[in-house]
């Protein structure tokens, strides 16, 4: 006990460095994976057939194969099966990987969770913005829109929970995230080794951190409570 | 001059020939209701009216301007549709309102947008604005609801929802108004309230088409009569005409059911 004591600053100035990357991974996800998500639900939704097909069958393989395998090739295909390597190396290169895996992957949950969102508005919103001369573009923004993002709140929370605690993945191409910070003291780093209270620890980190976004979606959640 | 002018409308969807050749024609500020059973077409015709749906063959006019032809494909662009829709205003049987907005906005929301492409709308914002919200007011303490104007949809009655309805689709001040049987998703406590504020508005001379399952009502509220079936207008005059003497045997078995309810 004296011993984890002494070695606590230690450990979490490691653990903050290693989160960090963790959240840097978390929102570059976000701020990729909702907008991506919208094109890909065009794509999926298009009426020409053979983008919506192509567009499906993709969404099919991301969401049917493990995060953790399309991660490693993103990562080694260009270097290991095409001999070029566009990552660039260290830390940097591997985050660049990550991110586009990780956007990538999240953007086909959240286009799904969106077609469902564009499907449940009932048509005769968008008959009745027509019958009163609004163009299309009208109707999406201003009829639509908030419609459809009410009811893709809760789905949506829930993805962007999981996606809190599938950033560990990242660890699989050596990312330093908190779960590798963790990790070093077992292995032996700045003079602690064999510890494994840190990796435990980390849970700790991810707890608050989707403690808090899940008060923040709970919030906007209510604030889309005006109307049904 | 006839407002409005219907010629040899037919439409399909898939196999199925919904309106088979109907034609009408209807005078400023007249009333007409269109009867006939569940699947005969009518709903079908009020859309195509709106631009809902492309009739296949026929011509429709409103004032002596030609909107639609099914053999000139330049009368139905898009971009011209949009505008050619503001001559007709439609209410829903299920209301549709926005949900997202109270009362009051779901009557300006359209009015606004459209004021947005009118030239001088940078240099009067303000009092385009004022006006429009003005002509709000006045239509919603028109149709009763002067204290649930800041109401939202889901705050309000069925009835009350669709006196929004009415006031949303006159704000735009139609030429024809639309109905497509707007007490169908009401309590029959209910209809009552709607129906007085559609015959106030043919007290006031608005063109109206009503789509309509409550006879009493249409015989007292308009001028014609449409009688539809399967696709076909088979019988059309008075209400005393229709009502009191039908000539198809059609429409008497149709009015014989009613009656017998």
């Amino acid at each position: 006990m004296e011993l984890m004591l002494e070695q606590f600053p230690i450990v979490v100035q490691s653990l903050n460095v290693g989160f960090l990357q963790t959240l840097k991974l978390f929102f570059a996800t976000l701020i990729g994976a909702v907008p991506l998500g919208l094109i890909i639900t065009f794509g999926s939704m298009s009426r020409f057939k053979p983008l919506s097909f192509i567009t499906k069958i993709i969404v099919w393989i991301v969401r049917g194969t493990p995060l953790m395998i399309q991660l490693l090739i993103f990562y080694y295909f260009p270097g290991l099966v095409l001999g070029k390597p566009i990552w660039g190396s260290g830390e940097t290169g591997r985050f660049f990987a990550a991110a586009v895996a990780f956007i990538f992957n999240y953007a086909c949950y959240f286009s799904e969770i969106y077609r469902g969102g564009i499907q449940s508005v009932p048509v005769g919103q968008e008959e009745a913005g027509l019958v009163l001369g609004m163009t299309k573009s009208q109707i999406f923004f201003k009829v639509k829109l908030l419609q459809m993002v009410k009811r893709i709140i809760p789905p949506m929370s829930n993805e962007i929970i999981t996606l809190v605690k599938d950033t560990s993945l990242a660890r699989i191409i050596a990312l330093q995230e908190i779960i590798w910070a963790g990790q070093a003291f077992l292995k032996g780093s700045q003079g602690i080794s064999g510890a494994i209270w840190p990796l435990f620890f980390t849970g700790v980190y991810y707890l608050i951190f989707s403690g808090i976004l899940t008060v923040l979606l709970g919030r906007l959640e209510k604030k889309l409570d005006y109307f049904r | 001059m006839a407002i409005l002018e219907v010629e040899h409308i037919h439409k399909s969807f898939g196999r199925t020939e919904v309106l088979k050749d109907v034609s009408f024609s209807l005078e400023k500020g007249q009333v007409v209701s269109i009867i006939g059973s569940s699947g005969s077409g009518k709903t079908t015709l009020l859309r195509c009216l709106n631009f809902l749906e492309h009739p296949d063959k026929g011509v429709i006019r409103v004032n002596g301007e030609t909107l639609f032809d099914a053999g000139d494909l330049t009368t139905q662009l898009e971009t011209q549709i949009r505008k050619k829709r503001l001559h007709f205003g439609l209410v829903f049987q299920s209301f549709n309102l926005f949900p997202q907005y109270t009362a009051l906005q779901n009557v300006m929301l359209a009015k606004e947008l459209l004021a947005e492409e009118l030239p001088d709308y940078k240099a009067r914002k303000k009092e385009i604005h004022r006006e429009i919200k003005e002509q709000a007011v006045s239509l919603l303490t028109q149709m009763g609801l002067e204290n649930r104007m800041n109401n939202y949809p889901h705050q309000l009655s069925g009835g009350q929802c669709q006196r929004v309805a009415i006031a949303r689709a006159l704000a735009l001040d139609p030429d024809i108004l639309c109905f497509d049987e707007p007490t169908s998703a009401l309590d029959p406590e209910l209809t009552g309230e709607v129906l007085k504020v559609i015959k106030e508005l043919a007290d006031n001379n608005h063109t109206m088409i009503i789509v309509t399952h409550e006879m009493s009502f249409a015989k007292e509220v308009s001028d014609q009569v449409v009688f539809m079936d399967d696709g076909y207008i088979l019988e059309q005059g008075t209400p005393s005409q229709v009502f009191d003497s039908p000539k198809e045997e059609r429409t008497k078995q149709f009015l014989k059911n009613y009656h017998s309810k």
